[in-house]
């Protein structure tokens, strides 16, 4: 029956989070803009010490728990749940939220395609006294979008029974906090066979401290700055057999890859949700600045009585409640185990659009205010438009979704 | 607990609003538009699907509770069918809907039943004015109380079958509030004008009606002496029309897709180039945005939620661009194809653009 009813899980973390955002994110979020580089320890510290007091793993749903729900007949709504308080994270500060422990697309990348022991294993320790991260590794020089061009390599040594990777990686969210600030693991995507193509494709745990990894490079970004964004270098990087995910072999088909492409249909609704709870800041931020400068904002008017101003943050307000209920049918059904490699395509490309246009258009309406770095308008603008190129641009996700949409297969249109 | 699917009961009506849509409104829709009417028995055939009757309560004849949502969904099904069509079809929906939702329990028991009881007659509502900021918060249309009676004074536009209708429901202007009076035909002043000559949708037959100062007995303001608060009519007719344009945008949308994939230049379908591809990603994805943002309207008014209102309006600015952008992007992907009226695609361009002009022409 559908239902546009907040659970109550769903109305107790969005509380929770905005507690968080109010108390923790927003008074530093100018700060750690500046001073990009610095960690923030202390939302660190206190979501892993909440989090864990919660007794959840991580952000990232609960596999066991997930299961007890099934057979309770509960409906699922983890991941609903999870896009929500993602959103609210995101609302407070999307580039903290990316500093959230005890998780990461690492360790979603081990629950989406690990065995039950391998999600024992990696999603347990998440749970420890210290806070952990996780990231995944997939991007490289000439390997963006289309990874099956993935140069990584991934070869067995069968007399120790351990993978050796070689390769670099560029474009790791987290990789700092995963691998140089926390005993974390990284998920690092690379070929069995570079002649096999994506079928070749497997991704590898690799701990933090693994000898033979490195972190290159640092970048510095227009947005989500307090988030580290860099590069690892993999040489003759030795890790145990049991750290693959998914099926060591190579099948002519090319199950494993999709197994792997199945990820991005929970995290790119999830990303949508980030920008959406930018977008939703810049939007409520707007609405009470304009009314401080003494504009009154009607409701209900027709367009053509409208002011231009009014205009504008009406489309906003509707932008982002219709891209968020896109992202949430998205998340909803995966949830349900219903296939939504178009709806989740379809709710990042969205998102993406929405989160750059409505950040952007609020800058435009506070005028020389919006522009000013004393108000954290600009830093919104810059921050959503992550949101269009991570996770697949909104140029791949449109690809995605037309292929679905239309039937097509990868070949078919390019 | 949020969920995205429809309940048995709907998908049921779903179903027999999408069976109707596609063997009868769709392959009609293209001569009544060109015709000006709408083949009455293709109409009583709607009707008789009991989509209108399935939301009133058994009391006053029909069958079920009302449920926005339940009407949201198989408007949208019928709107992707043809526009003319389901308009058509529910016009009597325009008459009886307000009295449900703000009528008094006499109004109820008198007027509802013949409506739902009968087969299809003509029972419509006067809404929508003649101005550039038409605001139905805002009427120019007039009704004045006089004795034991409201004298109503003004000119409404696009009446759905104004011309046979049994009885209107005429919004007007009483001190400043929006105020709907049952009007039965053939009272004094009361004119039936041209029919309308409008841009789409010529499927449903619409006059202008001229009212000088119709004399309308004091019971037959809605809501009794009291009156009634007009903001839930206005947010199931402004739902009604963002469903329907969700219905149209749609219709533009498939057809589309489906032309893209036959239609082969330069090498290759035109589907697979990715002007067109992307094209088709973004529209199906602002469909979808905005009939969740629709659905989510009805929802909020089902429960009486405090900010439904707002909900209802937000729906139908959505959309108002989301059918443009759609229909639009519909006759664009055809290309000359689109240009020609032998394809739906430049009827639903034309019907999009409704969407912004036409709040109060139907209510689910």
């Amino acid at each position: 029956m559908i239902s546009f009813e907040k659970s109550k899980a769903v109305v107790q973390a969005q509380y929770l989070i905005q507690t968080v955002a109010d108390n923790m994110m927003r008074p530093v979020s100018r700060y750690f803009d500046e001073e990009e580089g610095e960690i923030p320890w202390d939302y660190i510290e206190f979501m892993h010490g909440a989090l864990r007091q919660m007794g959840s793993a991580s952000l990232t749903p609960d596999h066991e728990k997930q299961k007890e729900a099934e057979k309770a007949k509960k409906p699922r709504q983890a991941y609903v749940v999870m896009a929500h308080q993602i959103e609210m994270l995101s609302w407070g500060d999307v580039g903290f939220y990316l500093c959230t422990p005890r998780g990461g697309l690492g360790s979603a990348a081990v629950e989406s395609a690990g065995t039950p022991e391998q999600k024992d294993k990696f999603l347990s320790i998440l749970n420890g006294e210290k806070p952990i991260f996780t990231s995944m590794a997939i991007t490289e020089a000439d390997a963006g979008s289309d990874n099956s061009a993935i140069r990584a390599t991934a070869v067995l040594d069968e007399e120790t029974n351990e993978w050796i990777l070689n390769g670099e990686k560029i474009f790791v969210t987290a990789g700092r906090l995963s691998m140089e600030n926390t005993e974390g693991y990284t998920v690092i995507w690379a070929s069995l066979d570079l002649e096999a193509g994506r079928s070749g494709i497997r991704s590898f745990v690799v701990p933090a401290g693994t000898p033979g990894f490195k972190i290159a490079k640092k970048e510095e970004k227009l947005g989500i700055r307090v988030s580290d964004t860099v590069t690892f270098v993999l040489e003759d990087c030795r890790v145990p057999y049991d750290h693959i995910l998914g099926n060591p072999k190579i099948e002519k088909s090319t199950e494993g890859f999709k197994g792997a492409m199945q990820t991005f249909n929970v995290t790119r609704p999830l990303v949508a949700a980030t920008g959406l709870g930018v977008a939703r800041a810049a939007l409520e931020e707007v609405k009470k600045m304009l009314e401080e400068q003494g504009v009154v904002l009607r409701d209900g008017l027709p367009r053509n009585k409208m002011t231009s101003i009014e205009r504008d943050v009406i489309d906003m307000e509707r932008m982002v409640r219709s891209s968020w209920l896109l992202t949430l049918k998205a998340i909803w059904m995966s949830d349900n185990k219903i296939s939504n490699a178009k709806e989740s395509a379809m709710s990042k490309l969205h998102a993406g659009d929405v989160s750059s246009k409505v950040t952007q258009k609020a800058v435009e309406l506070l005028g020389p205010m919006g522009y000013s770095r004393e108000f954290l308008l600009e830093k919104w603008m810059r921050d959503a438009k992550i949101t269009d190129i991570y996770e697949g641009t909104g140029q791949i996700n449109r690809l995605v979704a037309a292929r679905a949409i239309l039937g097509y297969r990868g070949k078919d249109l390019r | 607990m949020y969920s995205f699917e429809p309940n048995e009961e709907q998908k049921m009506l779903i179903d027999v609003a999408k069976r109707y849509a596609e063997t009868d409104l769709r392959p009609a829709a293209h001569e009544a538009e060109e015709e000006g009417i709408f083949d009455p028995k293709l109409i009583e055939k709607g009707w008789e699907l009991g989509i209108l009757q399935a939301s009133i309560p058994d009391t006053y004849g029909g069958f079920g509770d009302r449920s926005l949502l339940t009407s949201v969904l198989a408007l949208e099904e019928l709107a992707v069918g043809d526009m003319a069509g389901a308009l058509s079809i529910l016009a009597p929906s325009l008459f009886v809907t307000p009295i449900l939702i703000a009528g008094t329990e006499e109004q109820k028991t008198n007027w509802i039943p013949p409506v739902i009881e009968a087969e299809w007659k003509a029972y419509t509502a006067a809404m929508i004015e003649y101005a550039y900021d038409y605001d139905p918060n805002e009427l120019k249309t007039t009704a004045t109380l006089d004795g034991d009676s409201y004298l109503l004074k003004g000119e409404k536009r696009f009446v759905p079958f104004a011309d046979q209708a049994e009885a209107i429901i005429v919004y007007a202007n009483l001190d400043g509030k929006t105020q709907g009076f049952i009007v039965p035909k053939g009272l004094e002043g009361l004119e039936v004008g041209e029919r309308e000559a409008t841009l789409g949708t010529n499927g449903l037959q619409t006059f202008s009606l001229v009212l000088d100062n119709v004399k309308v007995p004091k019971a037959n303001r809605l809501g009794g002496e009291a009156g009634h608060d007009f903001a839930p009519i206005l947010a199931a007719a402004q739902t009604s029309l963002a469903a329907v344009a969700v219905g149209v945008a749609r219709a533009s949308f498939e057809y589309a897709r489906d032309y893209s994939k036959e239609r082969f230049v330069l090498g290759s379908f035109i589907a697979q180039k990715q002007s067109i591809a992307f094209m088709i990603a973004e529209m199906a994805a602002e469909v979808e945005a905005i009939r969740l943002l629709t659905w989510e309207a009805a929802y909020m008014l089902d429960k009486g939620e405090e900010t439904a209102a707002h909900s209802a309006y937000l729906a139908l600015m959505g959309a108002i661009d989301m059918a443009m952008m759609v229909t639009d992007r519909g006759v664009q992907i055809l290309g000359g194809h689109g240009y020609i009226r032998e394809h739906p695609v430049e009827l639903w361009f034309r019907n999009g653009r409704g969407i912004a002009s036409l709040t109060g022409l139907v209510m689910g």
